[in-house]
């Protein structure tokens, strides 16, 4: 018997051969020809993949929207600064990220979370809420830190993402290719600073609230099923704008700017502050600090 | 040949420093003594200017006292007990303040009074480390005076009505 089932093992025939050889270039063929991601698209497909999404939130939404192709800028390194002894908890920057980046308003996405924390405690996440609502803020005995993607440069995020829709920018931006990502939410899971936010549902914009100056790895509409979160406001910062949250913030709380610059303000914060860093431990290296200004 | 090759790069090379150069001094934050563009400075409905009534006919009253008759809406609560109007305000020219050296200082550059005291944070801001930026990280940006967000009398940051926070997650019933 042993012997009879060596001579039935699967030697190849010609058919066979030709048809698995066959099926391996027409794979081969299709996916060099098929969608691509785009992280390695080439410029001219991007263009028109680019014409087609702005015929599609045009029809979508009645207004003329831009989605702008720009890349990073060559020697910019991004980084953030937030200044917890300004920071006073009113939220005006969650509203205006919402805003500027077309955040589902149901069910609700806010990749800013502002975090109530006690002063006698210090930063423990275990003892932080985001759900305060007191009628003046700063509350007594609280401090507030808000937290978003935190744009590490040895980010858990990207690595863990088996279809390498999510990557670090030369400039430093972690972002997301929303036609590439299959909805795993290892990302999610990854990330230790829960800064990455999934939909559930089809995110629901009301038409006329539409930001309709887009970026192609930023605040472009997002389908159902796909992981999205904080791009730095990718369409203003290339541009050479301030992100709308640093704009926003009444208490000047929140800094931005290119690290490789010796005269920018962050700059001037990490050689003059104290400055520390959320999950320090962890080694996901932030570009994203916390000071403080006093 | 081989000199005007030289030349050439030397030329191009000297340009591409002086391009840098020029680069530069556009992203240098504001350095002492040179003027920083603000907006103007946020008055009291029709206080300014103040010589519509502190004008010849009314000769300035050097005493320090309590303010009964006029201006009794300001509580001075930025170190009461040290100081009083006339020694930010000037006397002889009330359009204007004054530095403790007796230096007139308009109010659209009232930062630098501020200054005096608060050197820190007069560093901070001109850095664009204190107080809130808009426009460009990489350009022009706008700067706001000290008085747009801290009263001259009452310099304490207010507290202020937060927005509503997000909505707790939903367990499925």
């Amino acid at each position: 018997m042993a012997r009879r089932a060596d001579s039935e093992s699967p030697d190849l025939t010609r058919r066979q051969f030709a048809s698995v050889a066959a099926a391996a270039a027409a794979g081969f063929l299709l996916t060099a020809c098929g969608p691509r991601r785009l992280r390695e698209i080439p410029k001219d497909k991007l263009r028109k993949a680019i014409a087609d999404w702005e015929r599609e939130y045009h029809d979508q939404y009645g207004k003329t929207v831009h989605v702008s192709d720009t890349g990073p800028m060559p020697g910019v390194l991004f980084a953030y600064a937030l200044d917890l002894s300004r920071c006073n908890g009113n939220r005006r920057c969650v509203e205006a990220c919402v805003h500027e980046n077309n955040q589902s308003r149901e069910p609700q996405i806010q990749w800013i979370r502002v975090l109530s924390m006690n002063k006698d405690k210090g930063i423990d996440f275990a003892d932080a809420t985001p759900y305060y609502s007191p009628a003046e803020v700063p509350e007594p005995g609280r401090f507030y830190v808000p937290t978003a993607c935190q744009h590490c440069r040895n980010p858990p995020c990207t690595k863990v993402c088996p279809t390498g829709a999510t990557w670090s920018e030369p400039d430093g931006i972690v972002v997301i290719d929303y036609d590439w990502c299959i909805g795993c939410r290892c990302c999610m899971a990854a990330c230790p600073y829960g800064a990455r936010h999934f939909n559930w549902q089809v995110p629901h914009v009301p038409a006329e609230d539409i930001n309709p100056d887009m970026h192609y790895l930023g605040n472009r509409p997002r389908p159902r099923g796909v992981v999205e979160k904080c791009t730095w406001c990718i369409q203003r910062t290339r541009a050479g704008r301030y992100p709308a949250c640093v704009e926003a913030c009444p208490t000047g709380a929140r800094k931005f700017g290119n690290m490789l610059d010796p005269d920018s303000e962050i700059r001037y914060i990490l050689e003059n502050k104290r400055v520390l860093l959320l999950k320090e431990e962890l080694k996901t290296m932030p570009k994203f600090f916390y000071f403080y200004g006093t | 040949m081989r000199s005007a090759v030289v030349a050439f790069v030397l030329a191009f090379l000297l340009a591409l420093t002086l391009a840098g150069v020029h680069a530069f001094a556009q992203q240098t934050p504001a350095t002492p003594g040179t003027r920083v563009e603000v907006p103007p400075p946020p008055f009291s409905d029709g206080i300014f200017p103040c010589s519509t009534c502190h004008n010849k006919t009314m000769p300035p009253n050097r005493t320090r006292r309590v303010l009964t008759d006029f201006h009794t809406d300001i509580d001075l609560r930025h170190d009461t007990e040290h100081r009083w109007c006339l020694d930010c305000h000037d006397a002889d020219n009330r359009d204007q303040l004054h530095l403790a050296s007796g230096e007139a200082v308009k109010f659209e550059e009232s930062y630098k009074l501020c200054g005096q005291c608060h050197g820190e944070k007069y560093r901070d801001w001109r850095a664009g480390v204190h107080g809130r930026r808009v426009g460009q990280w990489n350009g022009q940006k706008q700067y706001l005076l000290c008085v747009h967000c801290h009263s001259p009398h009452q310099p304490h940051f207010k507290p202020m009505a937060p927005l509503a926070g997000p909505r707790p997650p939903q367990r499925p019933k």
